[in-house]
C-alpha cells in the first residue's frame, strides 16, 4: 500500500478513460472557501460524533467519513436543486453536504425524536426528501439499482435531474452494480456512479479483492466512460463533476468517477485497523488531507489568512457542538412511535 | 479549563475495559488526534485519540486496570498553564452527564413481550355490485387491470422480463406495447435483483411501478431489494419516503417444472411488516385485487398462479370496480367446517365443499385474497359458526400461511373450536418432477374432504 492517492489518481488509465486534473479557473474565491467550510463541517461534526459514541450516546454501527471529505464536498457543490444523492451506510458527510441540518442528523445519529428519521433510522438509515436525499443505506451495494431508479425516474419525469448514487471499493465487486451499470447504459439514464475508493472494503485492501486497482474502468464492458478523480483534492473532484453532471443532462450519461480517496478512521467505531499500518494512515494525513491542502492554497493565493480559517473553524465547531448538544437534549422517541410509519394509510 | 477523559465505548456491546497501555506520559502535550491510550475491549485492542489539545495533566487510572466501566473518568487533560493539581476538580464533560439509560431501562419504552400492535385498521368490506357481468379468464383480467390503471395515472409503468415486444411470456401484458410504448412498457435484461431495485429508486421518486416477475421463483434474486429496500424505508425514513410498487407474477407450483420452478412464496413475503401480500384465485379477484395494488401507496406483493390463468370467471364490467386489500370472501356460506385457502387452492377447497355435500358436510369456503394483513375477523367469525377449521395452501407446512391462520384461531376463537385447527398443505419435500410424485405433493380435493370430515369426526 504504498501508493498515495494523488500518484494513484495519476495511473495511467485505458485507453477510454481520462484523468480529471484540477481546473485552472473554475472556482472562484467564494467557492474555494465554501468547500474550505464544507469539508472541516463534516470532519468537525465526525469527531463529535465519534465522541458521542465513546460516551456510548450513539448505539450500533457508527462509519465515520474523516479524509474523504474532498469527495462528497466536491460533487454536492457542482450539483443543482433537482439532483439526487444516495449513498451507503458512510453517509453523514453525505447528509451535510446536502444541506440537510447538523442537528438533525445528530439526533438521529443518538436515536431522538428530533433526528430525521425521528429515531428510527440510526446512522446508517436516514433520509431528508426534501434535500433530495434518498439514503443512507445498509446493504452493502443495494443503494446502485436504488440510484439508477432515482436516475429512471428523472428520465421519465424530465425533470432535468441527475442522480449521483455514491458506493465504495468494496461494493464493487457486488453483481447487482453491473446489472445497474448494464441497465443505465443501454437506457442512457442520467446517473453519475461515484465510487468512493477509500482502499479498503472493511478490513481488506483493494489489492486483495480486485485485480486491477483501478475501478474507473469497470463500467467499459458495459460501455460506460470512467474517469479516475483525486479524491483528496476537492478541485478536481468539483471539475470532474461538473462535466459528468453536463454530459449526463445532456443525455450522455451514465459516468463512472472513480474518486482515490482514504480513510483515516476504522471501517466503523468498534474496528482496531489493523489491516495497514499506522504509518500509512499518518503519510496521507500528513501529505494529502483534503482539507489541510485547500487551506494552504488558500492561505499561498491570499484569498484567507489564519485568522480566517481559525474563524470558519470556530464556527463550525459551534455548529458540531449544537448539533451534539440538540441531539443529547431531544428526547427518546414516544413508545407510539414503535408501530407508526409501517405502511401509509391507503 | 482541565477536561475529564473518559473511557470511551469502542463497539455496540462494549460496557467496560481494560487500561492496556498509556501511550502518554502525564506532562506531554497532546494534539487532537493524537493515540492517547490502548485499551482492550470486549473485541480488539483499540487506540483512543484525543479530542481535545492540552496536556495531560493527570492519569486517573494506570496500566493494567481491567473492569474499567464505559463513561468512567481515566485522565485529565488541562491547558497551556494551567496547574495540574486544578485537575483534581475538572468537571465531567456535560453530555456524560445527559448519557440516556439503556434501552432496556427506560420506563416509558414498553417491553416486547407485552407491547401489542394498535388494532389493525378496519377494511371497508367489499362493495356490492349489481351491475353488468362480463366472462373473463384471469389473465385477462389481469391485462384488463393493468390497462385500465396506466390509461387512468401516467405514473404507473410495467417493467419486467420479455413484457413489451414478446408481449408477456404467460402473455398478460399483450397488446400493452402497443397502446402506451416503449416509455412505459419495459423490457428489461434478465437481471432481476437489479430491476428490481432500480424499480424500487423510481418509486421513491413517486413513480408507480409494477414490476412483472416472470416467475417469483426469480425474485429471489431480488428479495434483498424486495423486503429491505422497498419495505423499509418508510419506517427507516420517519415516514418521509413510501414505495408506491407492485411486484407480480406467477407463484407456486405451475406443472411438471420441477423443484426451481414450483414453490409457494405466500409466507416469505407475509412474514414482512412495510409489505401487503395479495394473492386471487378467481378473474374478478385478479382484476379487483390488481386496481387496488396499483392505487395503493405501499408495496404490494401479487401473487398470480399458472394453472389459473387460463381459467374463465364472471368479472363485473366496470372500470372503477376495485376490490378492497385486506378482505376475505365467503365464496360458499356453510355451517359444518370452515375451508379457508388462497390461489389455487380456493378452487380445490370449491371442490372438496362439492364432494362434502354429497356426504352431508355442509362446508364454507373462505377465499382469503390477502394473505398480508389476514382478514381474522372474516375468519373468527366463520369458526364461531363452524366451530371447526381447515386450511388448504399448496406451499410447505412449516411456518407456513396455514400455520399462522390457525394460531389466529386459537387466539382468538379458541373456546369456539370442537376440533384441532388443521392444515392441508404441499409435502414438505423439493417438488419431484416425476408426474405421479408431482400429484403426491400438492394437496387435492380428496386430502381437503378426509381432513374436513376427520375434524368433524364423521
Amino acid at each position: 500500500m504504498a501508493r498515495s492517492p494523488k500518484t494513484a489518481a495519476k495511473a495511467k488509465t485505458p485507453a477510454k478513460s481520462s484523468t480529471a486534473k484540477s481546473s485552472k479557473k473554475g472556482a472562484s474565491p467564494d467557492d474555494l472557501r465554501h468547500y474550505y467550510r464544507e469539508m472541516l463541517l463534516i470532519r468537525r461534526f465526525e469527531e463529535k460524533a465519534g465522541q458521542l459514541y465513546g460516551m456510548g450516546l450513539i448505539g450500533g454501527f457508527c462509519h465515520l467519513y474523516i479524509g474523504q471529505e474532498a469527495v462528497v464536498v466536491g460533487m454536492q457543490a457542482a450539483a443543482q436543486p433537482q439532483d439526487t444523492v444516495i449513498t451507503s451506510y458512510r453517509d453523514h458527510g453525505h447528509m451535510l453536504a446536502c444541506g440537510m441540518d447538523p442537528k438533525g442528523v445528530m439526533a438521529e445519529l443518538t436515536g431522538r425524536r428530533g433526528g430525521y428519521s425521528r429515531g428510527k433510522g440510526g446512522s446508517m438509515h436516514m433520509f431528508s426528501r426534501e434535500k433530495n436525499f434518498f439514503g443512507g443505506h445498509g446493504i452493502v451495494g443495494a443503494q446502485v439499482p436504488l440510484g439508477t431508479g432515482l436516475a429512471f425516474a428523472h428520465k421519465y419525469k424530465g425533470d432535468g435531474g441527475v442522480c449521483m448514487a455514491y458506493f465504495g471499493d468494496g461494493a464493487i465487486n457486488q453483481g447487482q452494480v453491473y446489472e445497474s451499470f448494464n441497465m443505465a447504459a443501454i437506457w442512457n439514464l442520467p446517473v453519475i456512479y461515484v465510487i468512493e475508493n477509500n482502499k479498503y472494503g472493511m478490513g481488506t485492501s483493494i489489492e486483495r479483492t480486485s485485480k486491477t486497482a483501478d475501478l474507473h474502468t469497470r463500467g467499459l464492458a458495459h460501455g460506460i466512460e470512467g474517469v479516475a478523480v483525486d479524491g483528496m483534492d476537492v478541485i478536481a473532484v468539483h471539475a470532474a463533476a461538473e462535466k459528468a453532471l453536463k454530459q449526463c443532462r445532456e443525455g450522455k450519461g451514465p459516468v463512472i468517477l472513480e474518486m482515490k480517496t482514504y480513510r483515516y478512521r476504522g471501517h466503523s467505531m468498534s474496528d482496531p485497523a489493523k489491516y495497514r499500518t499506522k504509518e500509512e494512515v499518518q503519510k496521507v494525513r500528513r501529505e494529502h488531507d483534503p482539507i489541510d491542502t485547500l487551506a494552504h492554497k488558500l492561505l499561498e493565493a491570499k484569498i484567507v489568512s489564519e485568522d480566517d480559517l481559525k474563524a470558519i473553524d470556530k464556527e463550525v465547531k459551534a455548529l458540531a457542538n449544537e448539533a451534539a448538544e440538540f441531539a443529547q437534549q431531544s428526547p427518546e422517541p414516544d413508545p407510539s412511535e414503535l408501530w407508526t410509519d409501517v405502511l401509509v394509510d391507503a | 479549563m482541565a477536561t475529564q477523559v473518559l473511557l470511551p465505548a469502542l463497539s455496540p456491546t462494549m460496557t467496560e475495559g481494560k487500561i492496556a497501555k498509556w501511550l502518554k506520559k502525564e506532562g506531554d502535550t497532546v494534539a487532537s488526534g493524537d493515540v492517547l491510550l490502548e485499551i482492550e475491549t470486549d473485541k480488539a485492542t483499540m487506540e483512543v485519540e484525543a479530542v481535545d489539545e492540552g496536556i495531560l495533566g493527570k492519569i486517573l487510572v494506570p496500566d493494567g486496570t481491567d473492569g474499567v466501566a464505559v463513561n468512567t473518568p481515566i485522565a485529565v487533560i488541562v491547558e497551556e498553564g494551567e496547574s495540574v493539581s486544578d485537575a483534581d476538580s475538572a468537571p465531567a464533560p456535560a453530555p456524560a452527564a445527559a448519557a440516556p439509560e439503556p434501552v432496556a431501562e427506560t420506563p416509558a419504552a414498553p417491553s416486547p413481550a407485552t407491547a401489542v400492535a394498535p388494532a389493525a385498521a378496519t377494511v371497508a368490506a367489499e362493495p356490492d355490485y349489481t351491475g353488468a357481468m362480463k366472462t373473463m379468464t384471469v389473465r385477462e383480467a389481469l391485462n384488463a387491470a393493468l390497462a385500465e390503471e396506466m390509461r387512468r395515472d401516467e405514473n404507473v409503468y410495467l417493467m419486467g422480463e420479455e413484457v413489451a415486444q414478446y408481449q408477456g411470456a404467460y402473455k398478460i401484458s399483450q397488446g400493452l406495447l402497443d397502446e402506451f410504448g416503449e416509455k412505459r412498457v419495459i423490457d428489461t435484461p434478465i437481471t432481476e435483483q437489479g430491476f428490481a431495485g432500480m424499480a424500487v429508486g423510481s418509486a421513491f421518486l413517486e413513480l408507480k411501478p409494477v414490476v412483472e416477475f416472470m416467475t417469483f421463483n426469480f425474485a429471489m434474486q431480488a428479495i434483498d431489494q424486495i423486503i429491505n429496500s422497498a419495505a423499509k424505508t418508510l419506517y427507516m425514513s420517519g415516514g418521509q419516503m413510501g414505495c408506491p410498487i407492485v411486484f407480480r407474477g406467477p407463484n407456486g407450483a405451475a406443472a411438471r417444472v420441477g423443484a426451481q420452478h414450483s414453490q409457494c412464496y405466500a409466507s416469505w413475503y407475509a412474514h414482512c411488516p412495510g409489505l401487503k401480500v395479495v394473492s386471487p384465485w378467481s378473474a374478478a379477484d385478479a382484476k379487483g385485487l390488481l386496481k387496488s395494488a396499483i392505487r395503493d401507496p405501499n408495496p404490494v406483493i401479487f401473487l398470480e398462479n399458472e394453472i389459473l390463468y387460463g381459467q374463465s370467471f364472471e368479472v363485473p364490467d366496470d372500470e372503477e370496480w376495485t376490490l378492497p386489500i385486506g378482505k376475505a370472501k365467503i365464496e360458499r356460506p356453510g355451517k359444518d367446517v370452515t375451508l379457508v385457502a388462497f390461489s389455487i387452492a380456493v378452487g380445490i377447497c370449491m371442490e372438496a365443499a362439492e364432494k362434502l355435500a354429497a356426504e352431508g358436510i355442509d362446508a364454507e369456503v373462505i377465499n382469503l385474497r390477502t394473505v398480508r394483513p389476514i382478514d381474522v375477523e372474516t375468519l373468527v367469525a366463520s369458526v364461531k359458526k363452524t366451530n371447526r377449521i381447515v386450511t388448504v395452501e399448496e406451499g410447505w407446512p412449516t411456518c407456513g400461511i396455514g400455520a399462522e391462520i390457525n394460531q389466529l384461531i386459537m387466539e382468538h376463537a379458541f373456546d369456539d373450536l370442537d376440533a384441532p385447527p388443521t392444515r392441508v398443505s404441499g409435502a414438505d419435500v423439493p417438488m419431484p418432477y416425476a408426474a405421479n410424485l408431482e400429484a403426491l405433493a400438492l394437496p387435492k380435493a380428496h386430502n381437503v374432504v378426509e381432513a374436513a370430515k376427520a375434524v368433524c369426526y364423521a
